[in-house]
Formats: C-alpha cells, structure tokens, sequence
C-alpha cells in the first residue's frame, strides 16, 4: 500500500471516529427537543427517537406561561449578572495588585490564597458560616461564599504580569496613580482576558446548583436549577393553573430541559471562541 | 513562571529594593503603597471570611455541637465524632463509593480527551474540526440538574435506548436500576460531559510542538501513528503530568452536583458518596458535628494525596504543580 492511500485512509478513520463522539454529544439532546415536541400518544407509547412524531408544542405552552419557570428564569438571570460584576470586580484588585511585584507581603497572601484552593472547611462548616452570617434563604448567599475564584484570580494575574511593563513605567513617569494605571492602561488592554474570566464565573453561577439547595428554601429565591430539579425530579406540579393533566410528565420534563438550555444555546455560539482562548491562555503561563 | 520574569534587570531592582530596606521600614512601603494595600481590603476580607472562616468552623468536628450553645460554648468531646463515624458502616461505604467513582474516571475519563484531542489534531478537513469541536464542548455548558434530567430520559427503563432495544426484540438495560449497571453509566456520562471540554489543554499543547520534530520523523520513514506516539504524545507530556496529579490529588474529593443528580434510590448502596453523604446527614439531618468530621477526614486525606502525587511527579523528573 502506498503512503499516499495509507494516510488517505488515516485521515477518513479519523474523522469517522470523531464523528461518532459528535453523534454521540448531539443525540440526547435530539431527544429531548423531539420528545418535548412529540404528541402524547407517541411518548406514551414510547415511539419517539431523534425525530418529533405528531408535532405538539402543547408541553412548551405549559412551560412558557408558568409564572414560576419564567420568574425563576428572570430572577437567575439578575442573579447572573450581580454575580459576575462582583466577582469580576474582586478578582481584579486581588490579581492586579499581587501582580505587582514590589508589593511587600504578596507572597504571603497569595500563598494564604492558594491554600484555600486545596484545603477547605468542608460542606457543614461551609453552611453553618453562612447560616451563623444569617444569610440562608437570601440571595447573598448565592453571590458571597463564591465572591472569588482563586483558580481564576490566578489565570488573571498571570495575564497581567505578561503585559509589557514599560506602559505602566511611563504612566508612572506621567504621574498617574496604581488606581488610575490600573483603570486606564492595565484594564483596556485585558479585555480577552477580562471576558474570558466573566464567561467562566457566567457559567458557573448558572450551572451551580449545590448552594442554591443548601441554603434557599424559600421558592421564591429558586435559581432556575432548582426550579428544574424539582420539576425533573420531584414531578413537582407548575405553579401555573392552566396545567394540562393529559399531558405526558415526561413531554413536561423535556421542555423544562430545554427550556433551561436556552440561555447557553443562545449565548454559547458567541462565547465559544473567548473560552477556548481564556482556557488556553491561563493554562500555558499559569 | 518566576522564571521567565527573572531577567537581570529585575535582579538589579531587588537588590535596590534590599538596601533600601535597611534604611526604610515597613512603613514606608505601606505608604508608599497604600492605595494597593486599600485595593487588597475586599479580595483578602472575602478570603479571610469565607475561607478561614468556614475552616474554624472545622471545630465543631470535635465537639458535642448543640444548636441552642452554639460553636463556641458546645462541650469538646474527646474525638467521640470520629470514633463514632469509623464505627459506622456506612462510612466506609461511602468512601469506598467515592474511591471506586473516582478511580473509574481516571481510567475512562482521564484518557478520554487525550484519545479525543489527538484525533481533532490529525483532522485535515478544517471545517469540519472547527463544528465537531464546537459541538464536542456543548456537555460541559449544561448543569448536572439538565443532564440528570436527560440521563434519566434517555436511559431509564422507559427510556429512547431501552425503548428501541425492546422494540429490536431485546431486553431492557438496567441502566439506573442495578448497581454496577450504573456505577458503568455514572463514569460513561461524566466522559461524556468532559471529554470534549478536556480537549482543549492538549490541543493547546499540541499547537506547541515544534513542527520540525513532524518534519524529521517523516524524514525517518515515521507514518501518522509512529508520528503519533513519538511526537505528539511526547509533546503533550508535561500537560498529561499535570492534569494527572490533580486528578490523583482530588481522589478523594467528589463534586457533589454530578452523583447527586445522577443517583436514585435503588443504588444508593453504590452511588452515595461523601458529598452527597455530608449533605444528607450533616445538614438535611442536622447532624453537624458528624458532616464536620467526614468532611475534614476527606480534606485531610485529599491534601495528602495532592502533595504525595506531586512529590512523586517531580521525582519522575516532570514539573510538578508548583
């Protein structure tokens, strides 16, 4: 065989496999937006696949007029975005200043940091903290506890110790101040990297879902996980009163899932590429 | 990283830095730098408070915790907590489950995106590695609750994989339903979710890779796969070190989102680990001072396996994580 068909070959083997983990991704979710969009007597009777039999968006209609589903939707989403503004806000002062190496003291607070990232109190001090700050059942509990990402603080900080220090030199010739070198020099030119480290706090407030069942009880304060974790799981009956009973719990489910998949489905295309970019740039000089 | 900064300039403003030391004290570098130290106020305070914080609350571990004395005024106990929890069966149960999930993921999931990224690296058609990999990141955006939720879908009794197995004549798989069916599903989904997302870091190294290290292979006669093994894999080396002493290191740390969400009454036995665990005893039971002590013999041996892995890793001769 020659080396040409040989690696012919090869490259047609590659891409078949990897096709298959494309499949393999995609199909679940082929599923679900089938099922959600099925009529009931083709779940009932189990016939759905990846494709909708019976179109129906029946399921959808109960999802989208359930006050709480949309409430808890609006309500994350607020919760987001607080979040990422104060997280992004506290990484800067800690990942700017310890990047600062005349600083005296930075090594020992940064070791005190990193000391957090493999050693913590554990679940139950973690919720007496927060129940002893009275802070159950409020949305501080939700944003507080995770105000800053070492792990992230340290990606940043790298970040900006690559930046060319003769800018900052000269602004500091100019007469201009740590803060306003920080807001007019440093800031501007950290902007990949900046929104990088607000997509990965973005995401993680969104997913996260241990805390918001630690320490919210009261519905009211549902992040939109736990709203669907309860209707996934506990078959819990929406809120709203126009609640087909005909309709299959498992159409009910599936469009809560997708339901709860659009924000990333929409925002993710866009997002995509920063990630990649952040991940790699915190990886090499972290 | 100290490295790459250490050009002789710096070298030469350190030691400016030192003689000035001798004649100024520390207050003059607060002064000169207090608007940094001011700067540092909210970040240290977080970390003091929520971290250290929540570590003195650790105590209670070795206390008779009393909801109505508090932290402070309930009685020392003499370490009956953890005699207590080493007499319980299901303590063993539960580190044993959190063991053996681990360990499966280091054998599965571990290798995973490795195998992945190496066959997107050897992709030619670019158009079609950029939308693969695109799509191949989209489980590791969904929370544990979505996933559950599609796991359960898909793979119970009633599910689209058991619905076209009985509809081909077959019989039903006890995906969710019998124990080490779904010990197998636990590890193949969380692969699922991370292998592609997993990918990134090696690809990123494999863009590294010196391109005349290819060229010279195939100067000696190498195909892809002799490729491959003596270039690619090689390169990626250091990044493979480096992710696999995390990973040894959090052997014993389990996230608590992904087994909560994924296990179920009928496999408890195999699926309750100790997060999930702590949760339900030490704070929907209330039995703080036990979920206190768990927790810190998790903490324990977890800093134990990080450092011994890391230790371990610079003796081989690759760099270890600091």
């Amino acid at each position: 065989m020659s080396q040409k068909l040989k690696n012919r070959i090869f490259d047609y083997s590659a891409v078949f496999i990897v096709l298959i983990a494309v499949f393999i991704c995609l199909i679940p979710f082929l599923y679900i937006l089938s099922e959600s969009l099925s009529s009931n007597r083709a779940i009932i009777s189990h016939l759905v696949t990846i494709f909708p039999i019976g179109f129906n968006i029946e399921a959808y209609k109960v999802v989208f007029t359930d006050a709480g589903m949309l409430y808890s939707m609006f309500y994350t989403v607020i919760l987001v975005l607080v979040y990422v503004l104060l997280a992004l806000t506290v990484t800067v002062l800690a990942a700017y200043t310890l990047s600062r190496k005349r600083l005296k003291g930075r090594n020992i607070i940064l070791l005190l940091m990193v000391f957090t990232m493999y050693f913590s109190g554990g679940l139950v001090p973690d919720y007496m903290l927060v129940k002893n700050l009275h802070l159950l059942n409020t949305p501080f509990a939700l944003i507080l506890p995770s105000m800053m990402s070492v792990f992230n603080m340290i990606i940043l900080k790298s970040f900006f110790q690559n930046l060319p220090e003769s800018l900052e030199e000269a602004a500091y010739l100019d007469g201009c101040s740590d803060l306003q070198i920080l807001l007019k020099i440093i800031l501007p030119l950290s902007k990949p990297a900046l929104a990088t480290i607000a997509l990965l706090y973005a995401v993680f407030r969104w997913n996260y879902f241990q805390d918001a069942l630690f320490y919210i009880t009261n519905e009211k304060l549902y992040t939109i996980q736990l709203k669907l974790y309860n209707v996934i799981n506990i078959s819990q009956q929406m809120s709203g009163e126009n609640v087909v009973i005909n309709l299959p719990s498992e159409a009910l489910k599936a469009a809560s899932i997708i339901f709860g998949t659009i924000p990333i489905l929409i925002v993710y295309p866009w997002l995509q590429k920063y990630f990649v970019s952040g991940i790699t740039i915190g990886s090499i000089k972290g | 990283m100290k490295g790459m900064d250490g050009s002789t300039t710096v070298n030469k403003k350190n030691s400016i830095d030192r003689s000035l030391k001798k004649s100024k004290g520390l207050l003059f570098y607060i002064k000169r730098d207090i608007i940094l130290y001011l700067m540092l106020v909210i970040p240290v305070a977080y970390i003091l408070l929520f971290k250290y914080g929540s570590m003195y609350g650790i105590e209670i571990a070795f206390k008779d915790y009393n909801i109505f004395q508090g932290m402070n005024r309930s009685p020392w106990n003499n370490f009956a907590t953890f005699k207590q929890i080493f007499a319980t069966p299901q303590f063993y149960q539960v580190v044993r489950n959190t063991l053996v999930l681990n360990g499966l993921d280091l054998i599965v999931g571990f290798p995973a995106p490795i195998i992945l990224a190496i066959l997107i690296n050897e992709l030619v058609f670019k158009k079609f590695k950029r939308i693969s990999q695109t799509i191949l990141y989209l489980p590791h955006f969904l929370s544990w609750v979505i996933i559950g939720g599609i796991v359960a879908q898909l793979l119970s009794p009633t599910g689209m994989i058991n619905s076209l197995i009985t509809n081909m004549g077959g019989h039903a798989l006890p995906f969710l339903t019998k124990k080490f069916a779904w010990v197998g599903t636990y590890t193949l989904v969380g692969a699922w979710q991370s292998a592609g997302w997993g990918t990134i870091l090696y690809l990123a190294a494999m863009t590294g890779i010196n391109k005349e290290l290819y060229e010279a292979a195939e100067v000696d006669g190498a195909g892809r796969l002799r490729k491959i093994w003596h270039v690619t894999l090689p390169g990626i080396r250091p990044t493979i070190a480096i992710l696999l002493i995390l990973q040894l290191g959090n052997i014993m740390a389990i996230g608590f989102d992904r087994p909560f969400n994924l296990q179920n009454n009928l496999v408890m036995d195999f699926g309750d680990v100790i997060s999930t665990f702590v949760y339900r005893i030490g704070i929907q039971s209330a039995n703080f001072s036990i979920g206190a002590a768990v927790g810190l013999f998790q903490s324990i041996i977890c800093l134990v396996f990080l450092l011994t892995s890391n230790y371990i890793t610079k003796k081989l001769g690759e760099q270890g994580i600091w």
